[in-house]
């Protein structure tokens, strides 16, 4: 199968002009290669740029150079650098992302954040939420919290609404940052067990996995990144 | 009423000057080519407070000729204090007939009131007027007024008349009711009853309309449609008594509620005292056969 | 994704006397989209925005919208008359104060029917129908129908400016600091309101706002501004997560945490 994203010679570094324009490299030449049905776990230490790496492959961070691939629609579309709206509808159809914090829309319960992505691609609203409710069912969060908004859940529980609302549609690209972090054992499997279930529908995945058991349980193979500075020059995404 | 005196020489004829004539001529033709357009003249001082009829002295003044027959009607009547003061001030100045038979006029000058005997061909009735836009308490500023009308933006006066049904369950306003001349400009037809305007619509007379402080003169050529603004499900009807005139006994005319003695009495009577006359008369005529 | 940008601005420049307020300002809003216009007063955000609606002439560039009725046409020079009536037909425009936006000695549904009777409508019942049904859009009690705005508290009053405007369904609203001067809880329900209009009704929007958690709220794409310029611009979660400029970066760090 051909790859859906490819990466290559990705690098990023981040200027901080309030420090004399510090500049802070994090990514050099990042290259990377990913079909539907595998689900690369990113590995390393704290702090050499896996987050970083995930942000841009979403758009949600800009690149210095490099290209960002992606197989959107019929069409292999550019990412960075893209037009905004670009980069908006390749999220809206083609690109999901779970990040470790879920960001609360005042008032809006959880089960319309949830369904929000679905009725954004056309789904009807009462079938979005049945979805909704289904997934939110699945991840364990009970059905008296589905018609609150999330501000007041904990952390786990945010976390939660997060991955159904990430899940709700069928991205072929899943993008995923510490989907297990703050969870239960109990919660932690049904995220595993959901992420599985798309990665053998078809879906390609990216991945930061702590708990080395969902790594394992999920990933398909592994992708190391290094910082950029050790040791100096060396070239980071090497391949398994 | 043998009203004809001889015209002081002290003045020019018809008070006003020759040139300030012409000027307020050109006013009146430019309103007559524009129906329902405020044509801004320049404005005299006259012999009179503002608000006692000097926009409309001076369009008459403007446009009267000795073989004119000059009507003033204040409020309907012929003998009311302003009345008779401006039609001695043209028999005076302007060397003119007077009278108080609509039909035999040839210029009436009224104020807040359209007389109730149809006008014919040939006649004209000049209006006086205190505040000439009618969109002058919805939107204070003139500039915006001018543009409103440049533009024809009449939502705002709809508005009005919405807001007056959602107050009173209907359009409450039963005088200076605005209008829409030629379906082109909205127009405030002075502070006549709205039982008058179905009169302006396609009159054969020519409505002149001045208003003295102002400054602004406007028009409506005969047999221009003017049509009273209206929604669909509430639409311009005019008022209607269940009494008759106690003279007359007229139940066609716009009728003064009066009140008699001290215990209360009501009596209706006629605005149109020329019309309540006329009828009366004809009724002693009658009965003398 | 359709191929013809909404609205058009080239090079939109305003001074006033020697002091710039905005300078060569460009970009395509695009069908659907949101753009917040961020950064501190005197930033020229407002003076832009008022360029970019027709209320103020720049002294240079141009402003070029794709209105539905009659194609692209060129902003500026249109006669009075025929922006008038795009400005109040296929365009609305939220004031920050809702006073400037609103009729205040006439009822609400008179406020919110006015661009109705603008265009034509009058049919009082219907008039009032669809008044009444924009109240409950913007959760005012149906009952405060016939009240006026000055009875309104300042978050109801700016829910019923939202209403005017939307009444004629139009496709480009411009937003001025909506939510400025309100209580945040107040300010929650309004954003919350506006972000649910501007998706279901598919508008697109040019919002001036200092508040970057509105922008990060409402809209997809920012434009930085100071002394006049864009100083940076893209997606919104790009410009705040990853700030580029030095300007920028001063901003969002200067956001209190919660």
């Amino acid at each position: 199968m051909s790859p859906v994203l490819r990466v290559s010679g990705l690098t990023k570094s981040f200027i901080v002009h309030a420090q004399g324009d510090l500049a802070l490299p994090v990514l050099r030449d990042v290259a990377l290669a990913i079909s539907p049905g595998e689900c690369v776990a990113l590995v390393g230490p704290s702090g050499a740029g896996k987050s970083t790496l995930l942000r841009c492959l979403y758009g949600n961070y800009r690149v210095d150079s490099g290209s960002i691939q992606i197989h959107h629609g019929s069409a292999r579309v550019e990412l960075a650098g893209a037009e905004p709206r670009v980069t908006l509808d390749i999220r809206r159809r083609t690109l999901g992302f779970v990040s470790q914090f879920l960001r609360v829309i005042p008032r809006v319960p959880a089960v319309d954040i949830v369904a929000e992505p679905a009725i954004r691609l056309g789904a009807a609203e009462a079938e979005a939420r049945r979805r909704a409710e289904f997934l939110l069912g699945m991840l364990g969060i009970p059905p008296r919290l589905w018609s609150l908004p999330p501000a007041t859940f904990s952390g786990g529980e945010q976390q939660r609404v997060n991955i159904a609302r990430s899940l709700i549609v069928d991205y072929p690209i899943l993008l995923l940052d510490e989907p297990t972090a703050s969870l239960d054992a109990a919660n932690c499997n049904g995220v595993v067990e959901l992420i599985r279930q798309r990665r053998d529908a078809g879906a390609a995945i990216v991945g930061i996995f702590h708990d080395t058991a969902v790594r394992d349980a999920v990933s398909t193979r592994i992708l190391d990144v290094v910082p950029p500075r050790f040791p100096p020059g060396a070239p980071v995404g090497v391949q398994p | 009423m043998p009203d004809v005196s001889i015209q002081d020489e002290a003045y020019n004829y018809a008070y006003l000057d020759e040139q300030t004539k012409r000027m307020i001529r050109r006013a009146i033709l430019k309103a007559v080519a524009v129906p329902g357009y405020q044509v801004p003249f320049g404005g005299r001082e006259m012999p009179l407070p503002y608000g006692w009829g000097t926009g409309g002295i001076q369009v008459t003044a403007a446009i009267i000729g000795r073989d004119d027959t000059l009507k003033v009607i204040d409020q309907g009547a012929d003998d009311t204090t302003n009345a008779v003061s401006i039609r001695r001030f043209f028999a005076k100045v302007a060397d003119v007939a007077t009278t108080t038979r609509t039909e035999d006029a040839t210029i009436i000058q009224t104020r807040h009131r359209v007389p109730e005997t149809p006008l014919s061909e040939g006649q004209i009735l000049v209006f006086q007027v205190p505040i000439p836009e009618p969109l002058r308490m919805l939107e204070p500023r003139e500039t915006e007024t001018r543009t409103l009308h440049a533009l024809s933006e009449y939502g705002v006066m709809q508005v009005s008349l919405y807001e007056s049904i959602a107050r009173h369950g209907r359009i409450a306003k039963t005088y200076n009711y605005p209008v829409l001349v030629n379906g082109r400009y909205i127009m405030s037809p002075s502070p006549i009853p709205k039982f008058d305007n179905p009169k302006l619509d396609r009159n054969p007379a020519l409505q002149l309309y001045g208003a003295g402080r102002e400054k602004r003169i406007y028009a409506v050529p005969p047999y221009t449609p003017v049509k009273s603004l209206d929604f669909d499900d509430h639409p311009f009807e005019i008022e209607t008594w269940k009494e008759s005139c106690s003279l007359c006994g007229s139940s066609e005319s716009f009728l003064d509620e009066m009140i008699v003695d001290d215990s209360g009495k009501r009596l209706f009577l006629c605005s149109d005292t020329d019309w309540c006359q006329d009828r009366q008369e004809k009724q002693r005529v009658d009965a003398a056969k | 994704m359709t191929d013809t940008p909404l609205l058009l601005v080239r090079d939109v420049t305003k001074r006033f006397g020697g002091r710039i307020a905005c300078c060569d300002v460009s970009f395509d809003l695009w069908p659907g989209e949101v753009l917040g216009i961020v950064g501190e007063s005197g930033s020229g955000k407002t003076t832009l925005l008022n360029c970019l609606a027709g209320r103020m002439t720049p002294d240079g560039g141009s402003v070029a919208y794709d209105s539905a009725s009659s194609g692209l046409v060129d902003v500026h020079p249109l006669s009075e008359a025929r922006r008038r009536l795009l400005t109040r037909t296929e365009w609305g425009f939220v004031n920050q104060d809702a006073r400037e936006g609103l009729r205040m000695g006439v009822s609400a549904g008179a406020n919110i029917g006015e661009r109705l009777m603008a265009i034509g409508a009058r049919h009082y019942g219907e008039i009032r129908q669809t008044a009444t049904d924009w109240l409950g859009r913007v959760e005012i009690e149906l009952d405060r129908l016939d009240d006026r705005p000055t009875a309104f508290s300042g978050g109801m009053r700016q829910r019923l400016q939202i209403a005017r405007n939307l009444v004629s369904q139009p496709r480009l609203v411009f937003m001025d600091e909506p939510t400025g001067g309100l209580d945040v809880s107040v300010q929650a329900r309004i954003l919350d309101l506006l972000r649910g209009l501007v998706a279901n009704l598919n508008l697109s929007a040019v919002l001036v706002t200092h508040d970057l958690g509105v922008a990060r709220l409402l809209t997809h794409r920012l434009m930085v501004m100071q002394g006049g310029r864009v100083v940076e611009a893209g997606l919104t979660d790009q410009v705040l997560d990853d700030p580029q400029h030095a300007y920028t970066q001063m901003l969002v760090a200067s956001i209190l945490p919660v």
